[in-house]
């Protein structure tokens, strides 16, 4: 069998360059599409040429972005093995970030579904889950931290093939200039779970192939994304699937909004957003 | 118990146009109680209400947090105290133990997933930590936007963290000691009445050197302090001495 290296002529600078050039028409099932209009699964009813991210995190990636105010973000799984979890900051002020408890406290409502928003700890609505056809989701159990993934899986090597979403999210968040400070407890698409009436917490998985969940951007956004396994998925293999990230440019929420007045404490959490963006010029 | 709403030299009252939040009804009931754990006493303060309060905990010390009127909304955060980087995580904590809930014998895992607290005792049926903390900014959602300056645990927490140089990355969801939060069927879940009394306690062994952050929360829209601020009293005991094990002592 031949080495690697011999399908490759590299011994002058000229022939290494026309090599490396070479691997351009190379691809792979995992890949951000730039532009992202040039997407293969393009989100029906989406205008490609408003697509602003389209990229296919592989199991066990990450992928992270800043996002302007009013964007559509649509998470897909569309192998039921996916498991998004993720973090949101306002990107101008990334002090700001993600707050589970009000996201479940204020919405008086634990399990996420369309309607719901995800707050910050600074009384705004980051974004707003706008669809969501898995209902299959948690916001209790965060994703796993390198003992976590040590005790099941024998190893955390960020490197090897059983990371955990702990170290994927300190990675995201250094390109964004964020450190291990900055990672609050995180939700998860695609994979719920069910407080039953002791507390307990049981795993109910995934809703199927398929599903997706859409967001809308109430602030500008910093978004981190990991997809590794849940951390109560009983499974003994790391067991997780692709997930399909697009985005495209669209309108925060307004008071013409059906969810705008759809309870008393999410009008409040959407004028605390618009009052901030407003002044703020955006 | 009494708050210092008197002069220092305790000669006059001040005046104040600040509108300080609402605290206890002269006559509630209050019980001391005591340490829940055995060992030499450390430490013992008591924590106004709406104030906050912090510690450092060595290895193996235990904290008693002592509910002295019942259904007094401790909230807690809890820090390695040499690393604060690594800091109390409610998904971790919730993951290992698969329980909503915290009780005796529950783990208070970092984001490192160790172990930062054990709860070694426990007077209330269960303990919250989904609940998260009050804050101005969250009350104008709850409630609406008159509670915008009544103070909040966020308020606590940033004030108390400031003094060792922690800031509002440093804040994350945190437990509420004596709060009740039930998780209903269909996800419902909400702050209701809760299952504590006068003199309740959990006892807190810190498994690594730890740093605690404490607010006796002020909310007084929701049922978490009975709608009646009350102190908290924190007794930190250090573990019981070992017995003799030979005749080499001097």
């Amino acid at each position: 069998m031949p080495s690697r290296a011999d399908l490759h002529q590299t011994d002058s600078v000229v022939a290494a360059r026309a090599d490396a050039r070479a691997r351009a028409t190379e691809t792979a099932p995992y890949l951000p599409y730039r532009p992202a209009s040039t997407s293969p699964v393009v989100p029906p009813g989406v205008d490609p040429a408003a697509l602003t991210w389209a990229e296919t995190v592989a199991p066990g990636g990450y992928t992270h972005k800043v996002l302007a105010r009013g964007t559509r973000i649509r998470l897909d799984d569309p192998t039921g093995r996916a498991c998004a979890s993720v973090i949101l900051y306002n990107a101008l002020e990334p002090s700001e970030r993600l707050n589970v408890a009000d996201t479940i406290k204020i919405p008086w409502q634990a399990y996420l579904g369309a309607g719901h928003p995800l707050l910050s700890g600074d009384g705004r609505a980051l974004a707003s889950i706008s669809a969501d056809t898995s209902g299959h989701h948690d916001a209790f159990c965060g994703t796993t931290t390198d003992a976590f993934s040590t005790a099941r899986y024998g190893s955390a090597d960020p490197q090897g093939p059983t990371p955990s979403g702990r170290s994927r999210f300190l990675l995201a968040a250094a390109k964004h200039g964020l450190t291990g400070r900055d990672l609050p407890p995180s939700i998860s698409f695609f994979q719920g779970v069910h407080v039953e009436a002791d507390g307990q917490l049981v795993f109910r998985g995934s809703a199927g192939a398929g599903a997706y969940v859409e967001l809308i951007a109430e602030l500008p956004l910093i978004v981190l994304i990991v997809n590794v396994p849940h951390p109560l998925d009983p499974a003994e293999d790391y067991l997780v699937g692709p997930l399909q990230v697009h985005a495209w440019r669209g309108e925060p929420t307004t008071a013409a909004d059906d969810r705008f007045t759809a309870t008393p404490e999410l009008t409040r959490a959407y004028l605390n957003s618009i009052d901030y963006a407003e002044a703020r010029g955006l | 118990m009494t708050i210092p709403t008197t002069h220092p030299a305790g000669t006059r009252t001040i005046e104040s146009t600040v509108p300080v939040g609402a605290v206890y009804a002269a006559g509630t009931p209050m019980e001391e109680s005591g340490p829940l754990a055995d060992g030499p006493v450390v430490s013992d303060e008591t924590v106004a209400p709406l104030a906050p309060w912090s510690g450092a905990l060595r290895a193996g010390q235990v904290l008693t947090i002592v509910d002295l009127g019942g259904n007094q909304s401790a909230d807690f955060l809890v820090y390695n105290a040499t690393e604060t980087d690594e800091r109390y995580s409610v998904p971790d904590t919730l993951a290992w133990q698969a329980n909503a809930y915290l009780r005796e014998g529950s783990v208070l895992r970092s984001n490192l997933g160790r172990p930062l607290m054990s709860v070694v005792g426990n007077e209330i049926d269960r303990q919250d930590t989904i609940g998260g903390a009050c804050s101005k900014e969250s009350n104008t959602l709850r409630y609406g936007y008159h509670t915008e300056h009544q103070h909040g645990c966020r308020e606590n927490f940033l004030s108390e963290a400031a003094r060792y140089g922690l800031g509002a990355r440093d804040l994350v969801s945190n437990i509420n000691w004596f709060m009740n939060v039930p998780v209903e069927e269909n996800g419902t879940l909400g702050i209701v009445d809760g299952m504590s009394a006068p003199g309740k306690r959990v006892a807190l062994r810190a498994e690594m050197d730890v740093l605690v952050i404490v607010s006796n929360c002020p909310q007084i829209n929701n049922p978490c302090n009975d709608f009646n601020c009350t102190p908290l009293r924190m007794i930190v005991t250090d573990a019981p001495a070992a017995a003799p094990t030979g005749t080499d002592h001097a």
